[in-house]
């Protein structure tokens, strides 16, 4: 069974369509970049999965069940976690904070207000394993507007893989980073994101190609190849589209 | 770490409950136990509210509803317990209010908590005002101009507690007064506590990790209004009368004026605000006409100066003293206590005088204000009141000045002390 299946997903702002009918079908364990030029509707898409936008029409389905209509917080809970291209946390809560309110509702805790968070084990331990894992276990108590740039983005991934959602969708998690922070942050990422379904929207060629099995190409509202990365670089469309400019070119060598 | 943590914390508690305890004992008089009591009463209502303002972003002006019902309630619930009807002991009467407040909140709060931010704010305001419009279209339960009263005394009570003397009842105020702070204070650690602060910070994201953003929202709101009814039902008991002003525009704003003073991003702030407010309200406006004018002042510089309130303001320098640099500051402390009191005398001088001119120009031209004769007739006066404003001013702002570039220095160096060794705990 797919982890992950859109069938005819359209969407329309006012008189414009946005997304014009995509078709994809994503196995369980599959990392699959999604690319495209600027508009092209890869946010636009992964707000219709996660359901931040209702579809116009068709159908979003997560491990067969349909899940388009359903708000965010109900996907989330089928085990669907994304994270967002402009960072957003818990800018006031420390980072343990931040980790931890991403850690409760998989645990079960739900909205209990006769229980102590301190006395929650498993939550704390798993808050804590977090922090570690990205690399942020020297900030416990650090307010998360207080972080650097790249540590917020850090942030940002491991609230999305706290709940252990199975179904992960990156949106630009290496936006406005350095290219040595790219490279780092690049490596975390297939790190924690072990043993399950990812989708990455991403600019940046190289980190694409590096880090996915598959390559989805979005033009328009479309997708104009889903395909292997070497299929899809040998693609006469999709190189006529977007790959043939020389920017990418050079960020493909560059990597 | 936990242990000399947890020592603290039973310390702080030890100590609130040992100065309530005590407090009646210092402030023996008639009217220093009406105060204390309604600070208990305060307290709990101004706690109440910043479960909505301070932890969940919740910017009410409606919250007098809930304290309000919660009052009504319970009076309505004194008067059947003492007429025999109902079974219910005196002591637990505020309960009745709470349960009210609970209720209200559960029948308003499904309604309010829909939307967040300004939505919300708006509807609370609203809310407010139909709900103190009812009270004066339905006499029957609110008692129109008169309001609802009731007698709390209970004829022969266990150990001699008849609920008659003031102190008895300030007794009973005090220990609901710690029960509910220490209720309010466990919510802010737990789960739903805690997505409440997520959800003041960002809506958004809570939707992303499985949390019904109304649905923290909705719960928080009817837990406090909870606490609120409970405040309502206390004030019942105390005052033996309710009216229909419990539930007005004015009383809510009171709320959100004093929880905002004390400080909203602190748990104790409110507390601060809340004794602020029974002091505003009691004695400042016994000792100046000019009272509310002056509150007005404080809150306008308070939201532009000081936007955390007065627990920001205590725990920032509480912060300077644990890395052993308050003491450089003491001096320009001392500077801008000494102008700030010039600037004062000097600039309410000029208020007192412009009231006395326009209030009671009846008893003559002078009165007396600080131990000084003011003369409304005599220009030298408004002059020398003039004088002495501008040069308080002038000496402040140079004090001021002096101050931030110091402040700037203790900051800078307190910001290398954390690079060094990291923050104490």
């Amino acid at each position: 069974m797919n982890a992950l299946e859109l069938k005819g997903l359209r969407k329309s702002f006012g008189k414009t369509e946005i997304i014009r009918g995509v078709d994809l079908a994503i196995q369980a364990g599959e990392r699959v970049g999604v690319i495209g030029p600027n508009g092209a509707g890869k946010s636009t898409l992964f707000n219709l999965i996660s359901g931040r936008l209702r579809p116009s029409s068709g159908e979003v389905r997560l491990n067969g069940k349909r899940i388009d209509g359903l708000k965010p917080y109900e996907i989330n809970r089928l085990g669907l976690s994304r994270s967002f291209q402009i960072t957003n946390i818990f800018p006031k809560l420390s980072v343990f904070e931040n980790l931890r309110c991403s850690v409760l509702w998989s645990l079960g805790y739900k909205y209990s207000f006769w229980r102590f968070l301190a006395n929650l084990h498993d939550a704390n331990q798993r808050a804590e394993k977090l922090m570690q894992m990205i690399r942020l276990d020297g900030k416990h108590d650090v307010l998360a507007m207080n972080l650097t740039y790249a540590e917020q983005r850090a942030l940002e991934i491991g609230i999305t893989i706290g709940g252990g959602s199975d179904v992960i969708l990156l949106d630009e998690p290496t936006a406005g980073m350095s290219r040595s922070e790219t490279a780092r942050f690049i490596e975390l990422i297939k790190e924690v994101t072990v043993g399950k379904t990812l989708l990455t929207v991403e600019h940046d060629m190289g980190v694409v190609f590096g880090l996915a099995d598959k390559i989805a190409v979005v033009v328009y509202g479309e997708v104009l190849a889903f395909d292997t990365p070497d299929a899809v670089r040998s693609n006469a469309r999709v190189q006529e589209a977007y790959l043939g400019s020389s920017v990418a070119d050079a960020q493909v060598g560059e990597h | 770490m936990a242990n000399p943590v947890n020592r603290s914390r039973w310390v702080i508690w030890s100590a609130f409950a040992l100065v309530m305890a005590l407090a009646p004992q210092v402030f023996n008089s008639g009217l220093g136990i009406t105060v204390l009591s309604q600070m208990g009463i305060a307290i709990i209502a101004c706690l109440s509210y910043n479960m909505l303002f301070g932890q969940g972003g919740m910017l009410s002006f409606g919250h007098a509803v809930y304290t309000g019902l919660g009052s009504f309630m319970a009076i309505h619930a004194l008067n059947a317990a003492t007429t025999g009807g109902l079974p219910l002991p005196v002591a637990l009467v505020p309960l009745a209010g709470g349960l009210a407040g609970l209720g209200f909140a559960v029948l308003f709060g499904f309604v309010t908590t829909r939307k967040s931010g300004t939505t919300f704010a708006m509807i609370t305001l609203g809310l407010g005002e139909l709900v103190f419009a009812m009270s004066l279209m339905v006499p029957e339960f609110f008692g129109g101009e008169g309001g609802v009263s009731g007698n709390r005394m209970v004829r022969d009570g266990l150990w001699g507690i008849t609920f008659g003397p003031q102190i008895q009842v300030y007794y009973l105020i005090a220990i609901y007064t710690l029960v509910c702070v220490a209720a309010m204070f466990a919510f802010t650690r737990t789960p739903l506590g805690r997505m409440l602060n997520a959800v003041r910070d960002n809506p958004e994201r809570v939707e992303f990790v499985g949390y019904d953003t109304q649905r923290v929202r909705y719960l928080a709101f009817i837990i406090a209004g909870f606490f609120a009814g409970i405040s309502g039902g206390l004030a019942a008991l105390n005052f033996e009368i309710v009216t229909a002003e419990v539930v007005g525009a004015a009383r809510s704003g009171g709320y959100l004026l004093f929880t905002f003073l004390g400080g909203a991003t602190f748990f104790f702030g409110p507390i601060l605000g809340a004794i602020l407010m029974v002091l505003a309200f009691v004695l400042f406006s016994e000792f100046t006409r000019a009272w509310l004018l002056y509150l007005g002042l404080i809150f306008l510089l308070m939201v532009m100066f000081a936007p955390g309130g007065f627990a920001s303001l205590i725990m920032m320098n509480v912060r300077v003293a644990s890395f052993g640099r308050l003491r450089s500051l003491l001096l320009p402390y001392l500077g801008l206590a000494v102008t700030g009191l010039v600037m004062l005398v000097g600039g309410t001088s000029l208020v007192e005088m412009v009231y006395h001119l326009q209030l009671n120009q009846s008893e003559g031209p002078t009165f007396t204000y600080l131990g000084i004769t003011l003369n409304v007739a005599s220009m030298s006066n408004w002059l020398g009141a003039g004088v002495v404003l501008a040069l308080g001013a002038g000496l402040f702002d140079l004090v001021r000045r002096r101050f931030m570039r110091e402040g700037s220095v203790v900051q800078v160096a307190i910001e290398a002390d954390v690079k060094r060794q990291g923050a104490p705990r």
